[in-house]
């Protein structure tokens, strides 16, 4: 995180909050440290935390943006925000994020029969079948796709 | 028992998670202003390059053996540092963080195979984090710090040590014989705490390998040399005297970091311990005469404990270079500003000065305008006499206020034509995938 982008809300105040990886406070938060405990402990009425829904293993969760129109049928158009989670064991049908040739690249996951494949999600797209001695690495597995609306 | 978790290469490794196209390529990662080397790659190692070789004399390497050079981005490497950190806790009940890529692991009380839940740890920082790392396992925190430097050459340069102890090294599981072996194949001078002066000299005097050292009489240490080698000899021959926290600087970064006796929620106290970290750092880094440029802290919650859990560290760059107390315990509180949440209980802190430099080294810049340069002379006089006091009447007899929030650092226009995007801070530096 650069300071320089943020100063200016910082001297504006509640800065803090902007930071922090869950984007709502806690409501409820009970007091009472002995005798009864607070009904509201027991309700659990807290908003509900966006990060804390789709970040499942924090160490391991990295945001990438998708660049393209390759995966359109998966639901994933470009400049969609992926949340990637490298904790998640790939397995065929995940949608990843692959290295081909030194880049990433976002694609269906495809095994079948031992071999490897990484599938477009739009018919006017190719597949990426790895060549011999080509190695293709998956370096995380994509759980969520953010998009924005115009408003 | 002790475990010590360092990240290869560490810096070279975090830009290689997000830029794959530069594994197997020679890689340097240059200081602030892209003066010197700060990390290589193994490619980069064994093209002959030193760690802080200058630029200007490495720069052939680019046309000719396709170096890669990069300019530090110490945003992206403490958020790394973090998520691996964080992970390398799970290992055993006490982590304490040395610095940006080394972290001491206390595992008493910890049972089962350690060195099967060493590789289980590793291989999940890897998976996780993309970071690979050295494990070395030992009774005393010198010994664990040299099972880690087997661990790490045996996996870069094979032939060194056995094949077996590569990546994780647990010297608690060694036979005599092998012990005695693997001592033997190591240096004198790459044992910790041994620096080069000393290392040269008791070369001279016959001392040549860990092994030689080992086997020295503590007493004769004392006497012939100092009490600090008379405890590494103590602590190669498997009796601890290394305490917490006390242990010889690391070069790179100067940290200094705690875990609370009690777990602290509320901001105030936690405001107060940062300053003291950060002053006590600044108060070292002007002990070895040098400034610093970028300062990094962190707050976590106890990965072994029920609570919710929290972990944040950012790292902020300084206007300029400098050894200032108040300058440096400003840039840490508002890092910590901008990380603290409120509803955690946290359970340790601390504040790590990075990039740093001798302060001969250190740039001005012009005067503009804002009285910074004109009154530099009188600041370094400032810090003269407040390390004075304070070596005269006890630490922290003058104390900078830190209620005082220093002013937001600006933009130093620093040289860093070879930066990588910060991936994992900025929203809009995000890497980006082809779709």
């Amino acid at each position: 995180m650069k300071i320089n982008s943020i100063s200016s809300e910082l001297r504006l105040g509640g800065a803090a909050q902007a930071f922090s990886s869950s984007l709502l406070l806690p409501e409820l938060k009970a007091t009472v440290r002995a005798g009864f405990p607070s009904p509201a402990e027991d309700l659990g009425a807290k908003r509900i935390d966006l990060a804390e829904r789709l970040v499942k293993h924090p160490q391991a969760t990295f945001l990438i943006r998708a660049r393209g129109d390759s995966m359109k049928e998966a639901g994933i158009f470009d400049g969609d925000v992926l949340i990637v989670d490298r904790a998640v064991q790939p397995r065929s049908g995940h949608v990843v994020i692959a290295v081909v040739d030194g880049e990433f690249v976002c694609k269906t996951l495809s095994m079948r029969a031992g071999r490897m494949k990484l599938k477009a999600a739009n018919p006017g797209f190719p597949d990426v079948v790895p060549k011999e001695g080509q190695t293709v690495e998956v370096w995380g597995v994509v759980l969520h796709a953010i998009k924005s609306m115009p408003a | 028992m002790f475990a010590l978790v360092d990240g290869n290469n560490f810096y070279v490794s975090c830009e290689r998670v997000f830029r794959p196209s530069l594994e197997g390529v020679p890689v340097v990662v240059l200081s602030n202003n892209d003066g010197c080397a700060i990390a290589r790659s193994n490619e980069a190692k064994a093209l002959g390059i030193k760690m802080g070789h200058p630029w200007h004399q490495i720069r052939h390497l680019e046309e000719v053996a396709g170096l890669v050079a990069l300019s530090a981005n110490f945003a992206l490497y403490g958020d790394m540092s973090d998520r691996m950190m964080s992970l390398a806790a799970g290992l055993g009940p006490t982590q304490e963080i040395y610095s940006i890529d080394e972290s001491f692991i206390g595992l008493d009380g910890v049972r089962g195979d350690l060195k099967a839940r060493a590789v289980a740890i590793r291989s999940r920082i890897h998976r996780w984090v993309g970071i690979p790392c050295g494990v070395g396992i030992a009774p005393t925190k010198t010994l664990a710090k040299l099972a880690n430097h087997i661990a790490k050459t045996a996996e870069r340069k094979p032939g060194s040590y056995p094949e077996c102890h590569a990546q994780v090294c647990d010297l608690s599981k060694a036979s005599p014989e092998e012990f005695e072996a693997l001592l033997s194949a190591t240096e004198v001078g790459d044992v910790w705490g041994v620096g080069r002066k000393i290392g040269a000299a008791l070369t001279e005097a016959g001392v040549r390998t860990a092994w030689d050292l080992a086997r020295m009489d503590p007493a004769v240490a004392k006497r012939r040399w100092s009490v600090v080698l008379e405890r590494t000899v103590r602590e190669l021959q498997g009796v601890p005297c290394v305490g917490l926290e006390d242990h010889p600087e690391p070069k790179k970064q100067i940290a200094c970091t705690r875990s609370f006796g009690r777990s602290v929620e509320a901001f105030e106290p936690l405001s107060e311990a940062v300053s003291e970290f950060a002053s006590r750092a600044a108060e070292k880094l002007r002990a070895q005469g040098s400034v610093a440029s970028e300062v990094l802290v962190f707050i976590r919650t106890s990965p072994f404990r029920k609570d919710p859990q929290y972990s944040r560290s950012m790292v902020v760059p300084m206007r300029r270079p400098s050894s200032d107390t108040s300058a440096i315990v400003g840039a840490a509180l508002l890092g910590l500003r901008a990380i603290y949440k409120p509803g955690f209980r946290m359970a340790k802190a601390g504040v790590m000065l990075m990039d740093i430099q001798p302060s001969s080294l250190e740039q001005f810049e012009l005067d503009l305008g804002d009285g910074d340069a004109a009154s530099e002379a009188s600041r370094v006089r400032l810090m003269t006499a407040l390390d004075a006091v304070n070596g005269r009447w006890g630490r922290g007899t003058v104390k900078v206020g830190s209620a005082k929030v220093g002013e937001a650092p600006r933009d130093w226009s620093m040289r860093q034509d070879r930066r990588t995007p910060a991936y994992t801070t900025e929203w809009s530096d995000m890497p980006v995938a082809r779709a």
